[in-house]
This record gives structure tokens, C-alpha cells and sequence, in this order.
């Protein structure tokens, strides 16, 4: 496929603007005007428009097929969820109206926040984080807060980390300003109790831990962890990436968290993938509600006389993590997901969990099983056997998914599973859909043994090949090669010579 | 191209998949074969800084490689002489020659008795065959 530059021809227009007449040029301040115009496409409107529609044809998304990547819960968007964000009174307000004139949109947030804090079991939500990366730094600067309150914030320096955890939990935790402490997993793939008890004292602030884990298990000694980190004083962060495994079949308020962050755009269904827009609302026990993000949205009195607003007077928030109340569209999308299940939310957990579990019986004896134990919504299992036999890696076995018609799941992670392969079907997918994946990991296996060369050239079918990773790692040149630029493929020559 | 399987004699090994080579007062520390056929291509060496004290067990610095980004596990406590500029400058070399031109750095070790915590290579061959 040609680039857009290569289609450029000079003078071409997808349209014209009328010349400006009696209009004075703006005033560009000296030094800050270009030299040049800018080196754009030039391109006809029919051609701009096939060269989009063909790079829109290539792209792999959740309505094109199966998209097992693991703990970034790819599932249906339903499109009543678009007929509700596209209602004239969400779709044409803007925020800076008065309250008076947007009370419903107030008010679905509102009973958004109801609907969180009854899912998480916990007291008081912010709306205002854009994503869970978000919601984590908003969640560690909450509790740096309320330690800040209480005059521990010099004292409580340190964050523990199980060694599955999300990559984005320890940036988020040196991020808000804290030390990561790294913590085992034990041989069930659970916490190592032991060496969190090692590790947990008067310097812990607190503990950020995804429930179940990215192992795909459910942790069996949160009891014994809760007792640990809050007898330290210590507060506890719930990674809600995975909750689409446990919504309305147990709380992480009821496990003792202090903390959750929810990936509206994960668990309650919100195009995601392509850079957004999330959404990552925390949930905080009462004792962090003060510290919350402001503005909160509140009601005052009761059925017809009442009344949403916005409550700016916090005197203990830790200030607006974003514009304005937070992504409104994905809280319309997710409200309207979350009330067609209505109070049958947990049919919703329980079939991503039956899925997954019925995938992993299928597998397990052409795959290794790390940790043999039953499985939440996603599952890890591991192609070590394969690479040692056959030299088929999981990288290959992702690529060869490709020729089946199937994204492949995330790979090499979590990083405690060597030849990881992390698969998560969500309860989207019917049945069939999850046995022609099935088949099609099966056959890879099995051709792994007699024709190790077919995954280790795969994609076969796909627009490009093998990608060169280690190239495009170590020499990142993301740019049109115009005739006055150096030439890259002499470099690309001199780097590989 | 990537080396072939080995674990040489004349080495001591550390469980997280370092080696030490013991000269005097003095080390060179590296990765196994087994580290970085589990990394893959390396990419990046982050390299401590020359005088940086590093404990055993301790992170000292990183390798990144296509796949993900990993601690690097010191073997014994020391104190850096030097880093391998090879290493840092062309990555690659570690996984080509991870006993040799791929080695991390030379340290000043702070204390020697932690040479007999280490692995020999019959039991770290044995502590890789269980992995």
C-alpha cells in the first residue's frame, strides 16, 4: 500500500478555501512564523477518502473478530450504548452550562457514582480520571494526602508490589512519589504472604495488588494480606483491570481495600484500544473521601425536588485531575451498559469466568499450565515446552494466530510466567467463536511439531510480515523519507552490517 | 547470532541467573545464557554509574529487551570500577557472547565472604534444568 506521500501529487486539493479579501493577515509574533509552508499531502477528496477507507480495512478491532488480549478486556461495545451518548440532551451540552440546565447529565453521573460504589463496596467515587493509569496516580496521591493529614507522609515511604502486577503500578506509585517494594509470588500463584510480612512496616504506605491477579487466579490469602497491611497502618489499592472476573460476586470493599480504580472502558464496555477515551474513576473508603478530586457531583434533597450539583467546597481535595467532571461520553456509554444488565450484573462476571475456564480445559495438555488452579475471567498459560522442543515461541505462536484470523493475546506477561501467553475471552464470545480459537491453538501446536517453520515465518497472510521488533526498538524512525532527508536505508545497511 | 547453550566452569552463579567471575578482591559480573535466551534481543543496557555501591540480591541496573524490561540481579556486593561500553553501546553482544565480550561490569567487592553463598556450575546447571 502506497503512503500518503507517495499519492501526492503538487497543487492537488481535496478543497479549496476562498482567497480572503479584505481581511489584514494575522499578526505572527517574530521568530515564531514558518519559513516554509508546511510539507503536507496534496491529495484529491475521492483519493483521501479511498486511502483512509483501505487503512480502515486493515485495522483489527473487537468488530472484526476474536480479541483475547488478556487483562485489557476487549468486549462487545454495545450499540445501544452509542444511541444513548448520541441523545441530543448528552451529545449537545457543554459543561460550562449552568446546573440548572444540565441536571440529567448530573444526574446520570450521579447514580453512575451510586452504581460504583455499590460494585466496589465502598463509600464515595470520583468520576474524574481519564483512565486506570490515571486512577491509579489519583488514588496514591489520595492516600499520600490523608497521610499528609495525619503528619505520616515523611514517615510512609514505601508502596508493595506483588511481581504480577500491571507495569503501570510502579510507575504510578514513583510517580506520586513513593518507593516501590517489590513482593514474591508463592507456587499457588498467590502473594507470598511470607515475604510481605518481611516487608510491610512503619515506612508502608500501602499495597497495590490486582484482584484476581494477572495470573488469572483469584487471591486466596486476601484475608491474611488485609490483616497484615492494616495492622501496619498501611492502606490498600485495588487494580480494577481485572474486575470484569468478580463484578457483583464479591466487593473489594469487602476484602478490605481502601482504594479502587474501575476501567469504565474495560469492565463497562467503551470503545478502547486505539488511545481512548477511557475511563478510570476511583472509589475510596470514607476516611479517604475528604482528599477526593473536586469538584464532587452531589445531590441534594430527594425525588422530584431533587437537585445535582457540583460541590467545590473541599477543602482537603487533592485539586481537578482533569478538565472539567471527566470523559461524560464513556459515563453515558457505561451507565447504559451497566443498567441492561440491572441488578443481573453478576450473569455479566460469571460467564466471562465460565469462559475462560471452559478455554483453559481445552488447552491445557498442548500448553504448559503454570498454576494449575481454577481461573477467573483471563488465564495464563505458557508455550516453555514448545520453545524447548520445537523452538516455537510464544511470540511465534502469537504471530501464527494472525494467519487464523485472531489477534493474539498479550505475550510475555505477566513476567513471572516464561513463554507467557495471557488469554482473556470475556463474555461476549459465544461458544463456537471460543472453539475455533481453541482449534486454532491446538493446530498451532500441533504444527509446532511437525512444522516448526511455519509459526517461525508467521503472518503468512497478513498486509505485512514478521515486524523487525529489535530494529524498530533500538532505531525508532517514525517519519516520511522526503529527497532532502538522509537516507535511512543506508543506515538501516550500516546497522545490521 | 545467539550463543549456544553453556554454563562454564570456572564461573559462580547467583539463583536470579547471574554470573561472577572471581578475580582477587576484584569481580566481573554478567548475565547467564539462560537470561537472555528468556529476555530475548536485547536493546537497551542501562548501566550503573562507576563507583555506584551495589548490594547482593539488589537491583544495579536494567536490560530491555523486545519484550519486556528487567532488573539486573547482582550476584555479590561490590562497589562499580567499570562498566562495559560494548555492552551498553551494541546490546546485542550480550545475548552473542554472555560469558565473554557481553560481560556488565567490574566491581571492587565489599564482602568477600559472599562468594561461598553463591552456586557452583554443577548446582546452577541443576537450579536451570528445574526452571
Amino acid at each position: 500500500m502506497q503512503l500518503i506521500y507517495e499519492k501526492s501529487v503538487p497543487g492537488r486539493r481535496a478543497g479549496t478555501v476562498p482567497a480572503y479579501a479584505g481581511l489584514a493577515k494575522p499578526a505572527v509574533p517574530a521568530g515564531l512564523g514558518r519559513a516554509a509552508a508546511p510539507r503536507l499531502p496534496e491529495i484529491a477528496e475521492p483519493d483521501l477518502v479511498r486511502h483512509i477507507t483501505a487503512l480502515a480495512n486493515r485495522n483489527f478491532g473487537i468488530d472484526t473478530g476474536f480479541y483475547p488480549l488478556g487483562s485489557c478486556t476487549m468486549k462487545h461495545n454495545p450499540r445501544l450504548n452509542e444511541r444513548a451518548a448520541n441523545l441530543p440532551g448528552f451529545a449537545n451540552i457543554h459543561p460550562a452550562q449552568s446546573e440548572e440546565s444540565v441536571q440529567g447529565a448530573l444526574e446520570l453521573m450521579w447514580r453512575l457514582q451510586e452504581i460504583l460504589r455499590e460494585v466496589t463496596g465502598l463509600d464515595a467515587v470520583s468520576l474524574q480520571p481519564a483512565a486506570g493509569s490515571q486512577g491509579e496516580l489519583t488514588g496514591l496521591l489520595v492516600m499520600r494526602a490523608y497521610f499528609a493529614d495525619r503528619g505520616e507522609d515523611e514517615l510512609r515511604r514505601e508502596i508493595v508490589i506483588p511481581d504480577t502486577a500491571h507495569g503501570t503500578n510502579p510507575a504510578s506509585v514513583v510517580m506520586a512519589g513513593y518507593e516501590v517494594v517489590g513482593i514474591k509470588t508463592d507456587a499457588r500463584g498467590n502473594v507470598d504472604v511470607d515475604d510481605l510480612r518481611a516487608k510491610v512496616g512503619p515506612r508502608t504506605a500501602g499495597l497495590m495488588i490486582t484482584n484476581p491477579s494477572t495470573l488469572g487466579l483469584f487471591e486466596e490469602n486476601i484475608h491474611e494480606i488485609e490483616q497484615i497491611m492494616h495492622g501496619a497502618g498501611a492502606l490498600m489499592y485495588y487494580d480494577g483491570a481485572n474486575l470484569n472476573a468478580v463484578c457483583g460476586v464479591s466487593r473489594p470493599g469487602d476484602m478490605g481495600f481502601d482504594v479502587v480504580h474501575i476501567n469504565l472502558h474495560k469492565t463497562f464496555s467503551q470503545p478502547h484500544g486505539g488511545g481512548g477515551p477511557g475511563g478510570g474513576p476511583i472509589a475510596v473508603r470514607g476516611l479517604l473521601d475528604p482528599f477526593l478530586p473536586k469538584p464532587q457531583i452531589v445531590r441534594d434533597g430527594e425525588g422530584a425536588g431533587a437537585f445535582y450539583r457540583l460541590d467545590r467546597d473541599r477543602p482537603k481535595s487533592i485539586g481537578k485531575v482533569r478538565g472539567w467532571t471527566g470523559p461524560f461520553g464513556v459515563f453515558v456509554r457505561s451507565y447504559a451498559f451497566i443498567r441492561r444488565y440491572g441488578p443481573g450484573l453478576r450473569e455479566m462476571s460469571e460467564a466471562a469466568v465460565l469462559n475462560a475456564n471452559y478455554m483453559l480445559a481445552r488447552l491445557r495438555d498442548a500448553y504448559d499450565v503454570p498454576y494449575d488452579r481454577l481461573c477467573m475471567h483471563e488465564f495464563v498459560i505458557s508455550a516453555r515446552t514448545l520453545k524447548k522442543e520445537h523452538g516455537v515461541t510464544a511470540t511465534d505462536v502469537a504471530k501464527r494466530l494472525m494467519d487464523f484470523g485472531y489477534h493474539p493475546p498479550t505475550v510475555y506477561f505477566p513476567l513471572v510466567v516464561p513463554e507467557a501467553l495471557m488469554i482473556e475471552p470475556t463474555e461476549s464470545e459465544a461458544k463456537e467463536t471460543l472453539d475455533a480459537f481453541c482449534d486454532a491453538m491446538l493446530e498451532i501446536a500441533r504444527e509446532a511439531a511437525s512444522d516448526p517453520a511455519a509459526a517461525k515465518a508467521a503472518p503468512l497472510t497478513r498486509p505485512v510480515r514478521r515486524l523487525d521488533e529489535v530494529l524498530a526498538a533500538k532505531r525508532l524512525v517514525l517519519r516520511y523519507a522526503f529527497a532532502d532527508h538522509p537516507d535511512l536505508a543506508a543506515e538501516r545497511a550500516a546497522a545490521s552490517a | 547470532m545467539a550463543a549456544a547453550e553453556s554454563y562454564p566452569d570456572g564461573l559462580l552463579y547467583h539463583p536470579e541467573h547471574d554470573w561472577a567471575l572471581i578475580e582477587g578482591d576484584e569481580a566481573v559480573l554478567g548475565i547467564t545464557w539462560f537470561a537472555q535466551d528468556a529476555l530475548g534481543e536485547i536493546v537497551h543496557y542501562e548501566a550503573p554509574d562507576v563507583g555506584a555501591a551495589i548490594g547482593m540480591g539488589e537491583a544495579y541496573g536494567e536490560v530491555e529487551s523486545v519484550k519486556a524490561v528487567s532488573d539486573l540481579i547482582s550476584p555479590l556486593s561490590g562497589v562499580v570500577l567499570e562498566v562495559n561500553e560494548k555492552a551498553t553501546g551494541e546490546p546485542e553482544t550480550i545475548n552473542e557472547e554472555p560469558y565473554g565480550a557481553g560481560w556488565l561490569i567490574r566491581v571492587r567487592l565489599t564482602d568477600p565472604t559472599e562468594i561461598a553463598r553463591l552456586l557452583s556450575p554443577e548446582t546452577y546447571r541443576a537450579h536451570v534444568a528445574a526452571e
